[in-house]
């Protein structure tokens, strides 16, 4: 039986209804980046149940402790300001579970109500809720705006507000922001520059985090994540690299019209191609050499695409997410031969359609995007025309059945498998990942439905 | 194997002395508020002490709750498959309401109507939040019904609906006139009430007043019921449904596990109406009893005794000798499949403790099957219960209404002049409640607790993270929030609002899986692999001799 048996394959526009959609809002965004400062305890300003959904979102996917404070707003507070609702949080938040920092984000009710936060913060710090070396920072992220993502990216330019500083001593260090990517990414992006020799900054870091050991003791607030004194000295870094423009480029342009650190924004460094000039911006912001280990890794990924680009050629592809990861993707499939043709991201963003059209620009094929779609238009675009491999979130799952598709799980929520928090899909390793994944879909896929004749054991 | 049962580590603590250590870390004003909501369980035959619940939580205190969109939309309405449940705000309460629960449901073909998969949304930009966002929700509704030909459409108003003043219940007057299917809102705006509770007791007060008593198309039984409080969590109403049919039960419908539109529409027809959960529910079955003159009695189908009690009440209510028969022949067909389950793992669980806080009624539920298990409770909380589901219906009268409960409508409701129809004669009640029967009680929690265990409501993740430093159960009851950092430290969680990968664990073949489940979590080899061999010997010998 269907489950989406109710999404026909005639297209009519929508002005109103959203069906299945392809994001979410931007508190859980701002949430997963409070996350990546080290001794965080991230706080919600508005009703009880925001922080619920996200604290349980973030956990649903990356299996792991999830700590926010909320602002518990009944109808009250609703009416009159949050603002003792906050100051009563701050002061309960440093007595009980004394963490280095807050990070305050909105919610669509304190925004619509028009609370100043940075305002009670003051207020909070002139009343001595907040302790000597302790700090609360914040972010607007009101829902309507944007998406997860741009919550994300305000919550990387709220810290970087409230933190950077120049001392005008150069610290010899790259910033690298490395955008709404899985733990296991942010461990790889430190990993690939540490093995060109390269001193890094990495904000927000949440490997160590939502990626931590089972030792029998808890942390609330775990050994991971950038600290206090980094984010003070991302104002002294050579310069920023942004990775991604929509989670991440706010923050670096920050950094470069307020302290003069010069930025470059790349594409996520998902696939060769990208990784390459996210390692070549490396190689020329630090003036370190690209070093063998990485070469090595280079070719093991080229020589990997080289041993499975048969099963790759023309092959139709779907994809949905988030726009720097589907647009690294559609990238990384197009460089193997592969046909993005039905693209969508929840997030709205006019460059986003421009940017997916230059990429597949010479597919053999008539190539759909769209920004702040959703689901329920992929699909009818898969019943139109229909595609050998679907990548997205688990919410695919439906369509991928619906349909018979072969699908990868890639983005945000992941909620049914476990593994993504561990294994990067970014740089060369990343890219091994990914192609081993791909194929492993599609020969899965040609030895389910092989006749007996065909079914053959060599490749 | 007994070999990787841990031995017995139950500590034994004085539970005053633990509550003094739970509270004082906090400010004073936070501990004097917290120091109401938790409470020891005196001695047998001791009056039950007064428990602070359903008021507010305490800014800042990392707590369990949600709030009353998730209660509305999330638990009640989400499991119903045929309604078109459009969430009126941005993007976000919709997605999060997504298919998280787990509520399962069947359909018989593909010509049946399932929306369950699909989460819609208005999805609310800045412009409609300055501007208003009743034009755009009418599109949508219009563009649901143009897609769907739904039976029905149901609008969920989230927080910054209700402050820039859309008033969906216009709205939807307004499309209903103008399609000619039911259209229905919500006010479930996030803020409103204290918790979950809240939404829970709008969306019923809704199905009520819109639904409930519109078709009269009737399902043809004998012993015709209403589920109340069931939602099909991993398949709980699929075993319930099963049972309740093999004794020859009518299931009119459930509220609102696998339900259907037309199921709330003719439930005004059943002859008994049993609740599950008292927390989510027990308005509607007090509701239903006025206006059509329904009985209800609480039933509890989670533990294989707790069934079995739960059916021959049933089978007493109706007072059929053929249901009687058919009852107590399908619990000894029945049973010994449970008790052979039982028997297995029992000896690897006895005296094993556990720790239970979630819901408004699974707290209390769940013991049962722990106890069949051998396993003891010694400390357990609601997340949004009232104090009724602690202390029981007797104290209802005496619950003080606050800002937070007056703002969440009270329906007036009055005998049917078509349909009421008392199903009992006042002698047959007398009959039956002299014999023992019950009718509309719940006597709560905490008696059923046992003595010196510990009661706590709203626990949050500080109070929670000391119980298990101090307590050391062997398995802790929560949801996906506190899942992790309870198994950080050592300690297994079996999540009780969406059962993990489990479940069905209702019924007789649900205490079954339960059982296994539990065997599994707390005898798995992997809560003795957190310390690696050098850390349990780290000296290091001088000089070692290699063998």
């Amino acid at each position: 039986m269907t489950l989406l048996r109710h999404t026909p394959t005639e297209i009519k526009d929508r002005s109103a209804l959203s069906i299945n959609p392809a994001k979410t809002c931007q508190p859980v965004g701002a949430m997963y980046a409070a996350l990546g400062i080290h001794g965080c305890l991230p706080h919600s300003h508005g009703s009880q149940g925001c922080c619920a959904y996200h604290r349980s979102a973030l956990t649903r996917h990356y299996k792991e402790p999830v700590s926010a404070a909320t602002s518990s707003f009944t109808e009250g507070a609703s009416v009159f300001g949050g603002q003792a609702n906050l100051l009563q949080a701050i002061n309960n938040i440093f007595t009980v579970y004394e963490p280095d920092v807050i990070a305050v984000h909105t919610t669509c009710l304190s925004e619509t109500i028009g609370d100043d936060v940075p305002q009670i913060t003051e207020k909070a710090r002139q009343e001595g809720k907040i302790p000597d070396g302790k700090f609360v920072v914040s972010a607007s992220t009101p829902s309507y705006v944007g998406s997860h993502v741009t919550g994300f990216s305000n919550m990387v330019m709220g810290t970087l507000k409230g933190f950077a500083a120049k001392t005008g001593k150069k610290n010899g260090k790259v910033n690298i922001i490395p955008g709404f990517v899985e733990p296991s990414d942010m461990e790889e992006i430190k990993r690939l520059a540490a093995a060109m020799g390269v001193k890094t900054i990495l904000f927000p870091d949440t490997s160590g985090v939502l990626n931590g050991p089972l030792t029998g003791e808890y942390k609330m607030f775990p050994d991971g994540g950038t600290t206090v004194e980094e984010l003070r000295s991302t104002g002294d870094s050579v310069g920023t690299l942004a990775l991604g423009e929509w989670a991440s480029a706010d923050g670096a342009k920050y950094l470069d019209s307020t302290h003069k650190v010069p930025c470059r924004i790349l594409d996520l460094p998902i696939g060769l191609k990208a990784t390459d000039r996210f390692v070549d911006a490396l190689r020329l912001i630090s003036g370190c050499h690209v070093t063998d280990l990485v070469a090595h890794e280079r070719g093991q990924l080229v020589d990997l695409i080289s041993d499975m680009h048969q099963y790759f050629y023309h092959k139709k592809v779907a994809l949905v997410g988030d726009p720097d990861q589907v647009i690294a993707l559609t990238e990384f499939l197009t460089s193997i031969d592969m046909c993005p043709v039905h693209i969508v991201t929840g997030t709205p963003g006019k460059k986003f359609e421009a940017r997916i059209k230059e990429i597949t620009a010479d597919s053999p094929f008539p190539v759909n995007v769209k920004a702040h779609g959703d689901m329920f238009l992929l699909h009818q675009w898969i019943k139109n025309d229909p595609v050998d491999l679907l990548i997205g979130n688990t919410y695919c799952k439906y369509m991928a059945r619906d349909e018979d598709i072969p699908l990868i799980r890639h983005g945000f929520p992941i909620l049914d498998r476990v593994g993504h928090q561990y294994f990067p899909t970014v740089g060369y390793k990343g890219g091994l990942r990914l192609l081993e994944k791909i194929l492993d879909a599609l020969l899965t896929r040609i030895d389910r439905d092989a006749t007996e004749d065909q079914f053959e054991l060599a490749m | 194997m007994t070999a990787i049962t841990k031995k017995k580590k139950f500590v034994q603590i004085d539970p005053t002395d633990l509550v003094q250590d739970l509270l004082k870390k906090y400010p004073t004003k936070v501990a004097r508020k917290r120091a109401k909501q938790i409470m020891v369980k005196e001695a047998e035959g001791a009056a039950t002490p007064e428990m602070g619940a359903n008021v507010r939580t305490i800014p800042g205190i990392i707590t369990m709750r949600g709030c009353t969109y998730a209660g509305c939309k999330g638990v009640i309405l989400g499991p119903t498959r045929d309604i078109v449940n459009i969430t009126h705000g941005p993007i976000g309460c919709g997605f999060y309401s997504w298919l998280t629960r787990r509520n399962q449901t069947y359909t018989e073909t593909d010509a049946d109507e399932n929306f369950m998969t699909y989460a819609f949304s208005t999805d609310m930009n800045e412009n409609d939040i300055v501007f208003g966002g009743e034009k755009k929700l009418k599109q949508a509704i219009k563009e649901a019904y143009e897609l769907f030909h739904p039976k029905a459409i149901a609008i969920f108003s989230t927080c910054p609906v209700g402050l820039i003043g859309d008033d969906v219940h216009a709205v939807a007057r307004e499309m209903k006139e103008a399609l000619g299917i039911n259209v229905f809102g919500f006010s479930c705006e996030g803020y409103k009430g204290v918790s979950q509770s809240a939404g829970h007791h709008i969306a019923n007060n809704q199905i009520f007043k819109h639904v409930v008593g519109t078709k009269d198309e009737i399902k043809v039984g004998e012993f015709k019921i209403n589920l109340l409080g069931e939602y099909n969590i991993g398949g709980d109403g699929f075993e319930i449904d099963r049972i309740l049919d093999k004794c020859g039960i009518t299931v009119i419908s459930t509220f609102s596990g696998n339900s259907t539109y037309d199921q709330f529409a003719t439930s005004h027809a059943a002859d008994l109406n049993t609740v599950m959960c008292h927390r989510s529910i027990n308005y509607v079955a007090e509701m239903m009893e006025t206006k059509y003159g329904i009985p209800w009695i609480k039933v509890n189908f989670i533990g294989a005794e707790a069934t079995a009690k739960s059916l021959r009440k049933i089978a007493q209510y109706f007072d059929s000798p053929k249901l009687t028969e058919r009852v107590e022949a399908v619990i000894a067909e029945e049973m010994p499949t449970v008790k052979l389950a039982v028997d297995m793992v029992r000896p690897r669980t006895e005296g094993k403790t556990a720790m239970l806080f979630v819901g408004g009624s699974r707290a209390h539920h769940y013991q049962e099957l722990f106890k069949e298990l051998g396993m003891r409770t010694i400390s357990a909380g609601y997340e949004f219960a009232h104090r009724d589901d602690y202390e029981g219906r007797h104290v209802i009268p005496e619950i003080k209404i606050d800002a937070d409960s007056r703002n969440i409508e009270e329906l007036e409701v009055e005998p049917c002049a078509e349909s009421y129809n008392p199903r009992k004669t006042p002698e047959e009640i007398k009959k039956l409640e002299e014999s023992g029967f019950k009718f509309k009680e719940y006597e709560g929690m905490i008696p059923d607790m046992p003595t010196k265990s510990l009661v706590i409501d709203d626990l949050n993740q500080y109070e929670a993270e000391k119980l298990i430093e101090i307590m050391k159960p062997d398995i802790f009851c929560a949801g996906i929030k506190e899942k992790y950092s309870v198994q950080k430290l050592g300690i297994p969680l079996k999540q009780l609002h969406n059962y993990d990968i489990g479940g069905p664990y209702a019924g007789f073949k649900g205490a079954v899986n339960f059982y296994q489940d539990i065997d599994r979590m707390v005898n798995s080899k992997v809560w003795s692999y957190l310390k690696a061999p050098w850390q349990e010997k780290p000296e290091l010998s001088a000089t070692y001799v290699w063998e």
